[in-house]
């Protein structure tokens, strides 16, 4: 089991040990963007509880960041090599169990998560921005990326046209990277509006980020729902696999 | 594997599937009739792959992986991406990756559909090789005469219905062993006999051209299958 996601990690290690300049400095782009736009331009004006608004949208960068790069680093070649190139039977026919095929994808979408969330650190840091580093910050960060690198294998396992797996992002993914407590916080938003946030994994993920970034602790809500999130998409993924068979 | 059963049982090795599916997955080779190489991967890193998911020492497969490319004639191409390599060679490489694992079963779907004649015997030649290194080698085709070239059993369907299960050579003389063939005014006729003498005979009494030949695989097909003249 534990060879057979090495196997699955290992392929995708070697596709992007290969690429590895490019992918690295492809993933500074954005968080530059959002950096200059938010923390220099509209972050002059912009008055927050706690220290400078730079301090405080570096969080919501690094969450809504590592949500794009782990589900796009998943989904996008899983399924093209589902429906275009059909390198998946060469997994189907292979000896080994869904889980190894599931988790395999999954750790090496969390991987490119993180090497993304690295740079953002340390761009953020040249920009001048203060936060703690710590185990904790680690732990949601990969906890975050776990989840959307398992949606992005549910979604290139159900949908079938390439055209639905851009819209998934229009309409899932995008709305929560401007939505989920990453540019602003939620607590002037109506209840109502607030408590459907609640339910997003992202709005959590940001939270907590920004709690161990000013050296606090994330709340038990929000380790609850992120551990939720991950054993739920997970669950879901090896069922995703099962019924790609038919 | 990579669809779900309908109905039915599938028993190999006394192993049966879904049940004891990694045993049975980690003895069939399989080429299918569309090309299914990893075009991120190099030929070497596309056979190492498939030996890693067969769990194959590390050694093991790398030694099986060069022998490999020496036996379909890709040696050079290892480091080369799957995407730079011609039809043939895509297909030899798929049927080196079926072969890396020294399945006791080889599935070919449809092996030689879009190739070149030369390129087509060349495979030919390599199927005819595997089989007499005791490899089971299960082919589908809509080329008949590769049915017959190379096939020591042969099963022709028809509407997904099993109606013939024999040597080629079995089939032919089921059907009548000879044929006389002659031109109608609505296309060829063809007649089975059992022996040359009693086609020939049948032959003189017709007053157009005819021609005796011995009967094959494409024949039989036809005659079994009874869709004469349908496109």
């Amino acid at each position: 089991m534990l060879y057979d996601i090495g196997t699955v990690f290992w392929r995708d290690w070697i596709v992007l040990r290969r690429r590895l300049g490019t992918f690295i400095f492809s993933r500074m782009i954005a968080p530059v963007l959002y950096l200059v736009a938010f923390g220099w331009g509209v972050g002059r004006s912009v008055q927050v509880s706690q220290g400078s608004y730079l301090d405080f949208i570096v969080p919501g960068i690094l969450a809504l960041n590592s949500m794009n790069i782990s589900f796009n680093s998943v989904g996008g070649p899983l399924h093209t090599g589902r429906m275009y190139h059909k390198t998946l039977e060469e997994y189907l026919v292979a000896p080994i169990s869904p889980l190894a095929f599931v988790l395999g994808k999954v750790l090496s979408g969390t991987m490119r998560g993180l090497i993304s969330s690295v740079i953002i650190i340390i761009l953020a840091y040249l920009f001048g921005a203060n936060f703690h580093l710590n185990g904790l910050l680690a732990l949601v960060l990969t906890l975050n990326c776990l989840i959307f690198a398992a949606l992005g294998f549910v979604v290139a396992m159900l949908i079938d046209s390439h055209e639905d797996m851009g819209n998934f992002s229009t309409y899932v993914l995008l709305p929560m990277s401007f939505l989920c407590a990453t540019f602003f916080s939620t607590d002037k938003l109506p209840s109502l509006v607030r408590w459907l946030l609640e339910l997003l994994p992202l709005t959590h993920a940001s939270d907590a980020l920004r709690a161990t970034s000013a050296g606090g602790e994330p709340t038990g809500l929000s380790w609850f729902v992120l551990t939720i999130y991950v054993a739920a998409l997970l669950g879901i993924s090896v069922w995703a696999m099962e019924k790609v068979r038919e | 594997m990579l669809t779900r059963r309908t109905s039915g049982t599938i028993k190999i090795n006394g192993w049966q599937a879904p049940a004891d599916e990694h045993k049975i997955k980690a003895i069939l080779g399989i080429v299918p009739q569309h090309f299914n190489l990893d075009p991120d991967l190099s030929v070497w890193e596309n056979l190492d792959l498939h030996g890693r998911l067969q769990h194959m020492l590390p050694n093991v497969r790398h030694e099986r992986t060069a022998e490999l490319l020496e036996y379909v004639e890709l040696s050079e191409r290892g480091a080369d991406r799957v995407q730079n390599l011609s039809g043939g060679m895509k297909r030899r490489l798929m049927i080196a990756r079926a072969l890396l694992h020294r399945p006791q079963i080889l599935f070919l779907d449809e092996p030689t559909v879009g190739l070149d004649p030369q390129v087509r015997r060349r495979l030919w030649d390599l199927i005819r090789r595997l089989n007499s290194e005791n490899i089971t080698v299960l082919l589908t085709t809509h080329y008949i005469e590769e049915a017959e070239n190379l096939c020591g059993r042969v099963a022709i369907l028809d509407k997904g219905k099993l109606i013939a299960l024999d040597s080629p050579a079995e089939l032919c003389q089921r059907v009548g062993s000879y044929v006389t063939e002659w031109a109608a005014d609505d296309g060829r006729e063809t007649r089975f006999f059992p022996s040359r003498e009693q086609a020939a005979e049948f032959a003189g009494e017709l007053t157009m051209t005819t021609t005796i030949r011995r009967s094959n695989l494409e024949d039989v097909f036809v005659e079994l299958t009874g869709r004469k003249g349908i496109g």
